[in-house]
């Protein structure tokens, strides 16, 4: 039986290794952290139809349930040995020794370090949190309250933190985070009706079939508002509240604001496992970071080297329901190859 | 007058040179502004005129300062000057010791060979005679370094040599057929007279055996001379002007004049004494952005060929590395600046629209700057200290404060620049506060520079927060890490503060020493005094300075300035910090330990 | 009434067939980051001079796009060149020698006018 390993334990490497497996392979996954499911489990609620985190997770125990795989959780790979063949033998940091026929490469994201950009704030001023630390919040049902303790009566939600911006080096739109913003602010209204909310964007990026339904409902139902202006930057009064500087591009005049709460939506970036697996199996990288596909229509799960596959958002930014199509369709790209070499 | 033809076109020459550089000098000198005049007329008289002519031995001949920067190139240098110098001294001497008078015809001296045949007979004559010969070796192992460095440039340090002119062809010829020809000639008298030493005598006689050396005798002398003729022409329109200029440079200099605002006299001598040696080149570090035209040898020769253009002027960082490297000394940052305000003095803001006002008064008025707005975690860490010393302050550019105008200045901004500091003067003199104290290393040099408060003490907050430690008014804690600490180009190379954020630190952390630091220090790329640089070029210089820092395996980068800060942060994975940060840390990490009270961190 | 930004235009709306797109054109032409701007107003939020006036540097862009050179001059001369702006930029623009640029620019068209 051939054999796969499966770098990455998040849904994307789990929905192709479950796939794989049902298709009669011999799948094993190594996951770094202690649990499989990687970012999906920090999250709360998924846009757009607000289906909880679990459901995903769940459906995807189920899969493995039901398929004959090997999971080694709490696990790197300390070692690759490339065989003439297009195989690899690999030392896992246990020491362990795998084969693989072929290697599947789905490590995943990490979020934008938001501390980077010092001038908002994050970590320096209490209040200024990531969109990732308010889904954590969000998740535990713990109250959205400021640092000290009060109801924020004004939230602002910063858009693109860490995408399209070249002085972070990222030039990319990281796509999910327009939306999860105003999935966001949606949830944050309905908890703190009296509240206002602000999103402060350069564009709205509502690409999904459901999305601008979403944006819509926003506007009407929720009261939330939108401002076309990047935040400059962010200054902290006596009482920790904050202070926003952007400009209104619309009505073409600079604009202070008041808020008790600030949400920087954290863009997608390549984390350092990305890194490190593409040095230890010598992939090309992009310029922003991300694992180089081979073709943009026909070869997105080719890594620039043969027999090693990739999926999910090492790949570059993915909404979930993308990121499990492009899973499966790694999956079937793998049964291609293996196939074929026999 | 019994001067033989062939020494005419030295004589011609090196007249023209002497009077052509008595003119230049003189419309240089008047134009000056008076009380540089005067200070010139003052000072001629006393101590610095010794000292100067030491400096001209030290630089112009020695090359001291070249010397101690790559020693190879001081050699070459040395071995043309300083070797050429002893040759024409010697002659002299020798001249004057066999004709016992110091009244014997000039030409003699440098065509002694020639006018004295006979072999020398007595000690005296014979070691004179040695000495030029051995004068001339020395000077050819330059002529064969210089030779090299035309074809290979690596061994002098220098990634690139400068580009020559026509008129620097036409000297270099010259200068390189001089010592050959007269190599060639007092052999050939040698062979002839036996009037030659241990280099000359053999090679004459290996030339007697087989040419009539009688007939071309002449002749070789004539080549002689008129190499030193074209020399001596094509000098002013040569690289080679720099060598009187170099020496009028001294003289101006140490009698104290500065450079202005404007171009002047001084400007000019300053800008034609550089010699061209490169040195600036592998100083700067705009070659890691692949600019390589804009640097001060290339920008002080499109001012000589009167080719300045915005693209080149405005292209410098003005990090003041090459200024520090510059074997002549040369104000290269300041040259720049007074180029730019030339270059845009048609259009310089009013500012009309700022409000005076009456400001709170306050023990210490705080200027963070611009930049440090952008940087929230130093502002708050320096308000936090503030506070928690007890200091009575005031946070004068809180919100809706004009710029310090030090980028004004750096642009050549400076009627402009000087409606700021107007404006800001008056804030700070009527809040009476004594020390002002600021952020920014850029704000810091010109309040320093360029604002007259009388009876308020510029501190940059390194000296401040080193004066909190020492009056005890601030705790100090030594954490468990090793970092590297960046000296700002403004707070090091343009103010010399390279002390205070050392000693402070070491209150807090361990310090790795750098080979890049103090005066050696790098500019992080990040500098406002470039118009023209572009974020990637400004990147490629950044990352190439933190690999450097990288080799000391530092867990923390320090710096002092928000500018630098901003530039390093998105570069690296390693901490960076300005010091102010550090100090706060410190603070709050002792207070914590100690238990007395919650700080906000 | 309030004055909504500066009042560099005295039409009512923009007719690109009568604009003057030299000083543009020659702007881009030396600093052709300038093309990148996607108006997003941080330089114009985090600007200095704009705290202390109505000076939106964004703006200016725009006018210039729309070959508008009335009356910059006089508003261009506010920016006190601190570099805020090009520190927040996501497209990286050199805007410090865009300002510049126009500095010079405008006055060398404006003399140009004053002699037809
Ligand atoms: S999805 Fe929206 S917020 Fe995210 S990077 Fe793209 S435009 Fe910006
Ligand atoms: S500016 Fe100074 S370092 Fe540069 S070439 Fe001239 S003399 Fe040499
Ligand atoms: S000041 Fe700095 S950037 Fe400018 S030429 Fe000298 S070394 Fe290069
Ligand atoms: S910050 Fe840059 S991209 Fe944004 S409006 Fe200003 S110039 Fe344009
Ligand atoms: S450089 Fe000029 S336009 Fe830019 S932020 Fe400063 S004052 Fe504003």
């Amino acid at each position: 039986m051939k054999q796969i390993v499966t770098i990455g334990g998040g849904i994307a490497g789990i929905e192709a290794s479950t796939t794989l497996a049902q298709m009669g392979y011999d799948v094993t996954i190594i996951e770094k952290d202690k649990n499989t499911g990687g970012k999906m489990n920090e999250w709360n609620v998924l846009f757009p139809n607000e289906r909880p985190a679990t459901e995903i997770t769940d459906y995807l125990y189920k899969k493995i349930n039901n398929s004959n795989l090997h999971i080694l959780t709490g696990t790197t790979i300390s070692k690759a040995t490339r065989k003439p063949n297009g195989s690899y033998s690999l030392l896992t940091d246990k020491n362990e020794k795998l084969h693989a026929d072929t290697i599947l490469i789905s490590t995943g994201f990490e979020p934008f370090d938001a501390t980077k950009k010092e001038e908002y704030g994050y970590s320096i001023y209490e209040n200024v949190i990531t969109s990732v630390d308010l889904e954590n919040m969000l998740r535990k049902g713990q109250p959205i309250l400021t640092s000290k303790g009060k109801k924020p009566k004004r939230i602002a939600f910063i858009h693109c933190v860490g995408s399209r911006d070249a002085k972070c080096g990222n030039k990319y739109c990281s796509r999910v985070c327009c939306v999860t913003g105003i999935k966001q602010a949606i949830e944050c209204s309905r908890q703190l009706p009296d509240s206002e909310m602000f999103c402060f964007y350069l564009d709205i990026r509502m690409f999904g079939l459901e999305w601008e339904k979403l944006y819509q409902s926003a506007q009407e139902e929720y009261n939330v508002q939108f401002i076309r202006g990047r935040m400059s930057e962010a200054c902290e009064n006596q009482d920790e509240s904050l202070i926003i500087k952007a400009e209104d591009t619309l009505s073409g005049l600079p604009l202070k604001m008041k808020v008790d709460l600030i949400v920087l939506l954290v863009g997608i970036t390549p984390g350092k496992g990305t890194k490190d697996m593409a040095s230890m199996f010598s992939l090309e990288r992009e310029e922003n970071g991300f694992l180089h596909i081979d073709d943009p229509h026909f070869g997105k799960n080719y890594s620039s080297k043969k027999g090693v596959f990739i999926t999910g958002t090492c790949v570059g930014p993915m909404t979930v329901d993308e990121t499990l199509e492009n899973a499966r369709s790694a999956a079937v790209e793998i049964d291609n190859y293996l196939t074929k070499i026999k | 007058m019994d001067i033989p033809f062939f020494a005419w076109p030295f004589l011609l020459g090196i007249t023209f040179i002497i009077v052509f550089f008595i003119i230049i000098s003189i419309i240089w000198i008047t134009g000056l502004s008076g009380i540089d005049r005067v200070r010139i007329r003052k000072n001629f008289f006393t101590v610095k005129t010794f000292q100067a002519i030491w400096e001209v031995f030290r630089e112009s001949l020695i090359h001291r300062k070249m010397y101690k920067r790559n020693p190879v190139l001081g050699y070459m240098h040395m071995s043309f000057a300083f070797g050429w110098f002893l040759l024409i001294v010697v002659g002299h001497i020798e001249a004057a010791v066999h004709y016992h008078t110091l009244n014997f015809p000039f030409w003699k001296s440098i065509f002694f060979r020639y006018a004295e045949t006979n072999p020398p007979v007595t000690f005296i004559a014979k070691a004179f005679s040695a000495a030029s010969d051995f004068l001339l070796i020395y000077i050819f192992s330059g002529v064969f370094l210089a030779l090299y460095k035309r074809f290979n440039s690596k061994p002098f340090g220098m990634k690139k040599t400068t580009h020559l002119k026509t008129g620097d062809k036409i000297a270099l010829i010259g200068l390189w057929l001089i010592f050959p020809t007269r190599y060639v000639c007092e052999s050939i008298t040698a062979g002839i007279y036996h009037n030659g030493s241990f280099f000359t005598q053999p090679t004459g006689n290996f030339l007697a055996s087989f040419l009539p050396l009688q007939s071309i005798e002449l002749a070789s002398w004539w080549v002689y001379s008129l190499s030193l003729a074209v020399f001596f022409f094509a000098l002013p329109v040569s690289r080679y002007m720099h060598i009187p200029v170099e020496i009028l440079l001294i003289f101006v200099r140490k009698y104290g004049v500065r450079l202005k605002k404007h171009v002047n006299g001084y400007t000019r001598i300053q800008t034609f004494a550089c010699s061209r040696c490169g040195v600036c080149l592998d100083s700067c570090q705009m070659i890691k952005a692949n600019i390589n035209n804009s640097q001060s040898v290339y920008f002080l020769k499109q001012i000589r060929g009167r080719k300045l253009n915005d693209e080149q002027l405005f292209n410098c960082l003005l990090c003041g590395r090459c200024q520090k490297d510059c074997p002549v000394g040369l104000d290269l940052n300041d040259l720049r600046i007074t180029q730019r305000i030339e270059s845009t003095k048609t259009y310089n803001s009013k500012y009309d629209y700022l409000k005076g006002g009456i400001s709170p008064q306050a023990d210490v008025v705080y200027f963070t700057g611009c930049m440090t707005h952008l940087t929230p975690s130093i502002k708050k860490a320096m308000l936090n200290v503030l506070d928690y010393a007890n200091i009575n302050y005031w946070f004068m550019d809180k919100d809706e404060a004009s710029c310090c105008g030090r980028p004004l200045m750096q642009a050549g901004q400076y009627e402009a620049a000087k409606k700021l500091i107007r404006n800001n003067t008056e804030k700070i003199l009527s809040s009476g506060a004594k020390i002002l104290l600021v952020s920014c290393p850029i704000c810091y040099q010109i309040f320093n520079e360029d604002y007259k408060l009388p009876g308020v003490k510029v501190m940059h907050h390194s000296e401040y927060l080193l004066e909190l430690v020492n009056q005890g008014l601030i705790p100090t804690i030594k954490l468990p890490v090793n970092a590297v600490y960046h000296d700002p180009c403004t707070l090091g190379r343009g103010s010399h503060i390279y002390e205070p954020p050392r000693e402070l630190l070491k209150n807090y952390l361990s310090l790795i020493p750098m080979k890049q630091e103090k005066e050696d220090a790098l500019c992080c790329g990040g500098s406002l005094g470039n118009i023209k640089i572009e974020m990637d070029e400004r990147k490629q210089i950044r990352d190439d300075v933190l690999d450097t820092f990288k080799s000391y395996n530092p867990d923390q980068i320090i710096t002092a300035c928000p500018l630098c800060k901003k530039t390093f942060a998105m570069g690296t994975d390693i901490e960076i910090h300005d010091l102010a940060e550090v100090v706060w840390k410190g603070i709050s990490r002792k207070e914590h330990l100690d238990k007395k009270i919650r700080l906000p961190i | 009434m309030v004055s909504f930004g500066f009042e560099l235009l005295d039409s009512k709306r923009i007719d690109y067939n009568k604009s003057d797109g030299r000083l543009l054109n020659e702007i881009l032409e030396k600093e052709p980051s300038f093309k990148r701007c996607i108006s997003c107003g941080g330089c114009t939020a985090t600007c200095t001079a704009g705290s202390l006036t109505n000076f939106n540097i964004r703006k200016i862009n725009l006018m210039l796009r729309h070959g508008q050179t009335e009356g910059l001059e006089k508003e261009i001369s506010k920016c006190m060149l601190c570099g805020k702006c090009f520190l927040v930029c996501p497209r990286d623009i050199n805007l410090r020698n865009v300002i510049m640029l126009i500095k010079k620019g405008v006055l060398k068209y404006n003399t140009e006018k004053k002699k037809i």
